[in-house]
């Protein structure tokens, strides 16, 4: 650097005198066991109070978009499963929706039915986690989440025995699902739905009216709604905040003007609401579950006319979004008419709500931090893709 | 009252550790290498090479088109053509993989090869246990590690593989007829004429579908 780059220091006034205020930095994470994930949180504490919070991220990036544009567009499927490692039927729906504009390409009526029935299994799942590793969080070590992990291998057992795998469901394609669910697995998905209810049930015993959950979480982490909505927050997180934005309402993607649920919205917009949005969320789940598993029809998973091998989708652009989990999954793909995407861009519901933490987390104490952290529910995989 | 949430909370997990001692329902562990669940038939872990008949080597139904290696998305595949051919399942004489490997490090289980492979060579195992303490030789499969009979597959996945065999049995069908008609047109057309006719009798297009790269 010459010298007439250097910056003059101290050049913008005298410093003021804070011999009393002395700022205490802490880096949280990248390994710390409340971060979800190798995140870090650069916090300036001043006593226990949180001055200033700057997430750091990037650590679990994967290269995930050029990975999109380097493969053909049927290779990037599998790919879209480690984005939000819990949710990969979302995953897959959310690209695969995108993929279908793009080439124009129309989905039989029991694939959009097995679509419906895995989102919101995975929903099911996620938020059964999300409210469990919320309660971790929070000092209840272990028995909610292991009554929400019980619950959830059911829902595994069922994506293993549809999919092939627990996680990496890899399920659905352009046109389409891979595989028809049997009778058999239908009953079982009915069976596993059935309790739920109770499960929910006995969660909310457990748990909901805890006077020490209570104390800790209500008129923490206040988000306002202009906020949320300035900062481009979606899913539970942002209808905690009150603001009836769900895009299974606003876009009726696949057949989801079929069912009758309800959007639960919060008043109070604190952690409290966003982890009482989930259980509400969770029974409305169940709600359109009971309706799909009930009028699922018979004929084809997948449009025969769909082409495996040399898939090449006419030039053009398109965004398919959906709503995940966890908010607004979305990708965006232009095509240049050859086997690849020429541009594959991801927008993850998880990165951008995380973009709001500080706002939330100031002033808060710093073990509210990590409750604040929870209830935003993150994978960092599709944080740092 | 304060703490009625805290005692609500309470006697539901004792409701559910009292209930752990009555319900088989409430016990969802497995000790695992004693004790097994039973295993899931659209379970997907590891790919395999199918091979008809006894012998792996002059049985196996991949003819080297490459496909699988140019889909696969972390590019685990590895193979190389054949300079000779040998007979394939319909006795047309067919290119086959000298070499045929797999990284299990690099492999994540997409099913991907199976999809896009137009000849059923390739299918996925359901055996788990791939630990090895060999890390560099001990986890590249090649190719007679991968080879698993028929047998095999109908008995780790039956719906698939019946529905493979009806498929093959009727391309099989379809080739033969279509040998035979060709055949009985050439004989024909001898008998008519004395001209040493014999068109190329049997080449169907057999060529991969998807080789336009």
């Amino acid at each position: 650097m010459s010298a007439s780059e250097t910056r003059m220091v101290g050049s913008g006034g005298a410093p003021a005198m804070q011999a009393e205020v002395e700022l205490l930095e802490v880096s949280m994470g990248p390994h710390h066991p409340s971060t979800h994930g190798v995140f870090r949180m650069d916090v300036a504490l001043d006593g226990e109070k949180v001055v200033k919070l700057k997430p750091v991220f990037g650590y679990l990036h994967r290269n995930h978009e050029k990975l999109g544009e380097d493969h053909s567009y049927l290779a990037s499927m599998p790919y879209t499963d480690r984005l939000d490692y819990i949710c990969s039927l979302t995953n897959n729906w959310a690209y695969a929706l995108a993929v279908e504009k793009l080439a124009g390409q129309e989905v039989p009526e029991r694939a959009e039915y097995l679509r419906v029935i895995t989102a919101e299994l995975t929903r099911a799942q996620n938020h059964i986690l999300a409210v469990g590793f919320l309660l971790q969080d929070m000092g209840a070590s272990g028995t909610p989440l292991m009554y929400g992990f019980r619950e959830r291998e059911k829902i595994l057992d069922l994506f293993e025995a549809l999919t092939g795998s627990r996680m990496m469901c890899n399920y659905m394609r352009f046109g389409g699902c891979r595989v028809d669910a049997s009778p058999a697995w239908l009953d079982g998905a009915r069976k596993v739905v059935a309790g739920l209810p109770g499960f929910t049930d006995e969660l909310e015993a457990l748990v909901c009216t805890n006077e020490i959950l209570m104390a800790r979480t209500q008129g923490v982490g206040i988000l306002r709604p202009e906020l949320a909505v300035s900062a481009g927050v979606t899913g539970p997180m942002l209808r905690a905040s009150g603001v009836n934005y769900d895009i299974r309402k606003v876009d009726r993607y696949g057949i989801y003007d079929r069912f009758s649920f309800k959007v639960p919205l919060g008043d109070h917009w604190d952690v409290y609401d966003r982890f009482m949005i989930r259980l509400l969320e969770l029974r409305e789940s169940i709600k359109i579950l009971e309706q799909a598993l009930k009028d699922i029809p018979g004929g084809p998973v997948i449009d025969p006319k769909a082409k495996i091998r040399n898939f090449r989708p006419k030039a053009g652009e398109a965004y398919g979004r959906i709503e995940a989990p966890k908010g607004e999954l979305g990708f965006y793909l232009i095509s240049d008419g050859g086997p690849n995407p020429y541009r594959y861009r991801v927008r993850p519901p998880s990165f951008v709500n995380l973009t709001i933490l500080e706002d939330m987390c100031l002033g808060h104490n710093v073990a509210d931090v990590v409750l604040i952290l929870g209830s935003v529910d993150i994978v960092l995989g599709e944080v740092d893709r | 009252m304060l703490g009625e949430g805290l005692l609500k909370g309470l006697a539901e997990t004792a409701r559910n550790f009292a209930g752990s001692y009555v319900s088989k329902e409430r016990l969802t562990t497995v000790q695992y290498p004693e004790e097994r669940v039973a295993p899931i038939e659209a379970a997907r872990v590891f790919p395999f090479l199918v091979y008809d008949g006894a012998d792996w080597e002059a049985g196996l139904r991949c003819v080297a088109c490459q496909i699988c290696e140019k889909e696969c998305p972390p590019k685990c595949i590895y193979i190389e053509k054949s300079k000779d051919k040998k007979p394939d399942y319909v006795g047309k004489p067919q290119i086959y993989p000298a070499r045929f490997d797999i990284d299990v490090s690099v492999c994540m289980s997409c099913q991907i090869c199976v999809e896009v492979c137009p000849f059923e060579a390739i299918k996925m195992d359901t055996e788990f246990e791939l630990a090895t303490q060999d890390r560099f030789g001990g986890l590249l499969h090649d190719r007679k590690q991968l080879a698993k009979s028929n047998e095999y597959f109908h008995a780790i996945h039956p719906t698939e593989a019946a529905e493979v065999d009806a498929r093959l049995d009727e391309e099989k069908a379809k080739v033969e007829a279509k040998a035979k008609a060709a055949a009985e047109a050439a004989a024909a057309k001898a008998a008519a004429g004395a001209a040493p006719a014999a068109p190329p009798a049997a080449k169907p297009a057999e060529k991969p579908a998807g080789g336009g790269e």
